[in-house]
């Protein structure tokens, strides 16, 4: 299969080296020979669609499941057959899992309770990481009284109190309405980057990874298919899967690539927006390819504006986010070959 | 429509309904217990039985036995609660319907499996080696045996929807496997461990039948003095004392498992029951199987040696002592064995069918008929329940006794008390599904052109249908095996199944001992069939399961 990428951190020994693993649950495999290292300091978003093995990747790393084949390692330590308590790393859980019985302090400070760290210390930290995720004096606080975004700033204030050497995220704002998740991402990425430590973020909204990571890992149906920094993943997505699932639009097969003369047959192709021209229909001919504007969506600042350009046999739907879109009608585009990316001949 | 033009009968319909219930329990349970006290107030005999220093050490005795089988049955039942609710086991739905069987298990048929058992492996002190048959070890092993079910159903059932991700977030956290029951299960199980034990020790706290058949006559518990003074001693003074100092215990007992239940709930259960988690690892596969193996044991051994015995015949094996179950012979029930079986089915079946009328009268009322008085008939229909059988049937037959209601030589007194315990069983099942109606079906119905009465029928009778048959056959089950009640209520000529068999254990010789283990068999058996209909029937995710 694919190589993927690697990371900065792999085969020096530093930070997390997770080497061929696999789960398999009856006849499907869940997790198949994944192998990624992530850095000190790295903030690593895992990417991918609803039930392609990303939260299970997470928990065979935090030894909640054991696997069936494969390793797990930190700075060159083997930790596969660590229990999860064993193992320095702190996992925050979709839906946050956070204990009811317990207020917010008590549920913030429970890693270090078993850590056996003194109360007053315990209690200087939990007030430190609450002021860190914007909960100041919430330690009184039950579960039950907390908003959406409140649970989830305390349960990631609980993974942060014991100073994990590893921090997974699993869809951390999944449950979320839209505004508040963007609010949370931008103070998500600051807290990270803040504390230096490594951190695994899993989501299926490319945007949220974007937002909070530096690097991306694309998984599909138990492998990673993809692994790089964030702005070559989506400039070099080279799978078609890739490119459709981070959203780009434009992402023709083999055949009618050549036909708009943006391939040469041999292999799928992205037509990145910059690669799109309107010329108006005047100019159709005269290097421009006839097209007709068939829909036009007010999207706020720009619209998008989906062109019907002549093919092969029939029209190639493409779509342009524009500031001042032209009327419905006829129009003619001019397509730079340069903009246009060749993706992998299979995916 | 507004409330002023409802026509007279829709005004009245509620309490019409409503009166089934309320007059049915008024009649058959306040009545006769309120007898019972009164006997014993105007008597004057209570506080003289109480000051008796017998008296002490008789509750005494009770208590600490019902304690200490409370604590054994916890001990065994929460791993195997475990492995039930938490563990996808191959063959789990059998796995689960073994350990259950026991709680719809009649007493007698425990006890009769435990002297079985005891007899077999020589610890009834006739080979001279360890003795438990009569001692108090054999009184807590049969209350084990009889209430793991308990603690399987009423904690497996809680655990299932206990998130298992809180659990494992402690365990990420860096707390231990122990730490995470102590510190995370254990606070969010703390309703159901102590309903659990709750019931267990009411349960042990008012056995009967179990008590008489392994206890032996040197031990005696409060409910068994009840019994004794009424039917042998006719000193109903004195058992109308007991009666009420029995009474008292359970009440304060059952407002106080109450109050902690309330105390220790958080109120934060998964919707829906969480899957179980596979098993991977042979270190898991051990844990399972010490987990679940102490709980089957006690339940398969008994049962399996009270075949075993029923159809030991001299040296061999054979059908002897089931074809003796046909033959009135000098057994001292002056009838055959399998009329008894025969009047059981008969009293069970009207039992299950009393139960299903005014329990399913009473669910519409529960549901219905508003907070304060809905709560109120729900509550007054449990407290049979929590009422020892034995107060309940000397109390029928203290207070039935004159026209217009001389029931004690009647045959209906027996379906009657018996429906008394199945009626909350029936109720029970039917006002989830109640409540579960969207009420937008209704009025669905109603735009449709439905009149109310017939858009309840259309859409609350088909749901309810399925549940009041779970109802019954609960009923039905538990009326096969009832004895404390019965044994006051039944004619001697027309004995249940569960009177024969005690009759039967009583009696000496061989030959009566193999029919009592055949006519056992033959009472396991019919349970067994009405607990796979209740299996069959009841829905796939019921919380109470």
């Amino acid at each position: 299969m694919v190589s993927a990428g690697t990371g900065t951190g792999a085969g020096t020994g530093e930070g997390l080296a997770a080497d061929g693993l696999s789960l398999r649950f009856g006849a499907t495999a869940a997790v198949d020979d994944v192998t990624l290292a992530v850095a000190p300091g790295e903030v690593v978003a895992l990417v991918g669609p609803s039930g392609c093995g990303k939260s299970t990747l997470l928990r065979l790393l935090a030894g909640l499941e054991a696997p069936d084949a494969g390793r797990v390692a930190w700075g060159g330590r083997d930790l596969t057959r660590r229990p999860p308590d064993g193992r320095g790393f702190g996992l925050m859980f979709q839906d946050h899992a956070l204990f009811p019985h317990r207020t917010v302090g008590e549920n913030v400070g429970f890693g270090l309770q078993v850590q056996r760290v003194a109360p007053p210390a315990r209690r200087q930290r939990v007030a430190e990481v609450l002021e860190l995720v914007g909960l100041a004096g919430f330690e009184g606080r039950t579960i039950d009284t907390l908003s959406g975004g409140e649970a989830q700033r305390v349960a990631l204030a609980r993974s942060l109190a014991p100073s994990p050497r590893l921090l997974m995220l699993d869809e951390p704002l999944g449950s979320l309405d839209r505004t508040l998740r963007e609010r949370l991402a931008h103070d998500l990425r600051a807290v990270l980057t803040g504390l230096g430590t490594a951190a695994i973020l899993v989501t299926h909204d490319q945007e949220e990874a974007y937002a909070v990571a530096d690097r991306i890992v694309v998984m599909r149906a138990g492998r990673l298919v993809r692994d790089g920094p964030a702005a070559d993943v989506w400039r070099h997505p080279r799978l078609e899967f890739v490119a459709r699932f981070l959203g780009h639009d434009n992402v023709l097969d083999a055949p009618t690539a050549a036909a708009l003369g943006v391939g040469d047959g041999s292999c799928p192709v992205v037509v990145r927006e910059a690669a799109i021209g309107l010329v108006g229909a005047d100019d159709a001919g005269a290097g421009g390819r006839a097209a007709r504007v068939v829909d036009v969506r007010f999207r706020g600042a720009t619209s998008r504006v989906t062109l019907e350009v002549a093919g092969a046999d029939g029209g190639v739907l493409l779509a342009v986010h524009l500031a001042e879109p032209p009327p419905l009608g006829p129009t003619a585009v001019v397509l730079d070959p340069s903009q246009v990316e060749p993706l992998d001949r299979s995916t | 429509m507004t409330a002023r033009g409802r026509p007279a009968w829709r005004r009245l319909a509620w309490p019409a309904v409503a009166s089934v219930p309320v007059l049915f329990l008024a009649l058959f349970f306040a009545f006769p217990v309120g007898t019972i006290i009164g006997r014993g107030i105007t008597d004057g005999s209570v506080l003289d039985v109480l000051r008796r220093r017998s008296t002490g050490q008789l509750l005494w005795f009770t208590v600490w036995q019902a304690a200490a089988s409370t604590v054994l049955t916890m001990a065994v039942g929460l791993p195997a609660a475990w492995a039930v609710a938490r563990v996808d086991l191959p063959g789990r739905r059998l796995l689960r319907a073994l350990v259950l069987v026991p709680f719809v298990l009649p007493t007698l048929v425990v006890g009769a499996a435990l002297r079985a058992t005891f007899e077999r492996f020589g610890l009834d002190g006739s080979g001279g080696g360890l003795r438990l048959q009569d001692t108090v070890w054999a009184i807590l092993l049969a209350h084990l045996v009889f209430n793991v079910a308990v603690v399987v159903r009423v904690v497996g059932g809680y655990w299932a929807f206990l998130d298992p991700r809180a659990g494992e977030a402690a365990r990420v956290l860096g707390a231990s496997r122990w730490r995470v029951a102590r510190s995370v299960v254990a606070p969010r199980l703390a309703p159901a461990l102590w309903s659990a034990a709750g019931i267990v020790f009411l349960f042990c706290f008012t056995s009967f039948g179990v008590i008489l058949t392994v206890g032996g006559p040197g031990r005696p518990t409060v409910e068994t003095e009840i019994w004794r003074y009424a039917t042998q001693r006719t000193d109903f003074a004195t058992a109308a004392a007991l009666a009420i100092l029995q009474l008292a215990t359970v009440v304060v007992l059952v407002l106080a498992v109450n109050l902690l239940e309330r105390r220790t709930s958080t109120g934060a259960a998964a919707r829906r029951p969480v899957p179980p988690a596979r098993v991977r690892s042979w270190r898991r596969r051990l844990e399972v199987v010490a987990a679940l193996g102490p709980a089957l044991a006690l339940v398969v051994v008994p049962l399996v040696v009270l075949v075993e015995r029923s159809l030991a015949v001299g040296d061999g094996h054979g059908l002897a002592n089931y074809r003796a179950l046909g033959r009135t012979t000098d057994n001292g029930l002056f009838v055959a064995p399998l009329t008894a079986v025969a009047n059981s089915l008969l009293y069970a079946a009207a039992a299950a069918a009393v139960a299903v009328v005014v329990g399913g009268l009473a669910s519409v009322v529960v549901v219905h008929a508003g907070r304060r008085p809905g709560r109120a008939l729900d509550l007054a229909l449990m407290v049979p329940l929590g009422t020892s059988a034995v107060t309940l049937g000397f109390g029928m037959l203290l207070a039935l006794d004159e026209p217009p209601l001389d029931l004690r030589s009647s045959r209906a007194i027996v379906p009657i008390a018996q429906a008394l315990v199945g009626i909350p069983f029936v109720v029970r099942s039917t006002v989830p599904a109640l409540r579960a109606v969207d009420p937008r079906q209704r009025e669905a119905a109603s735009v449709l052109g439905a009149s109310p009465v017939r858009a309840r029928l259309a859409v609350d009778g088909a749901v309810v249908g399925r549940t009041l048959l779970v109802g019954a056959a609960f009923a039905f089950a538990i009326s096969l095996g009832e004895f404390g009640a019965t044994s006051f209520l039944a004619r001697p000529d027309a004995p249940t199944v569960p009177v024969a068999l005690f009759r039967l254990l009583g009696q000496p010789g061989a030959e009566l001992r193999g029919q009592a283990m055949a006519l056992g068999t033959v009472l396991a058996a019919l349970t067994a069939v009405s607990v796979l209909v209740i299996e069959r029937l009841r829905p796939r995710d019921a919380l109470g399961w």
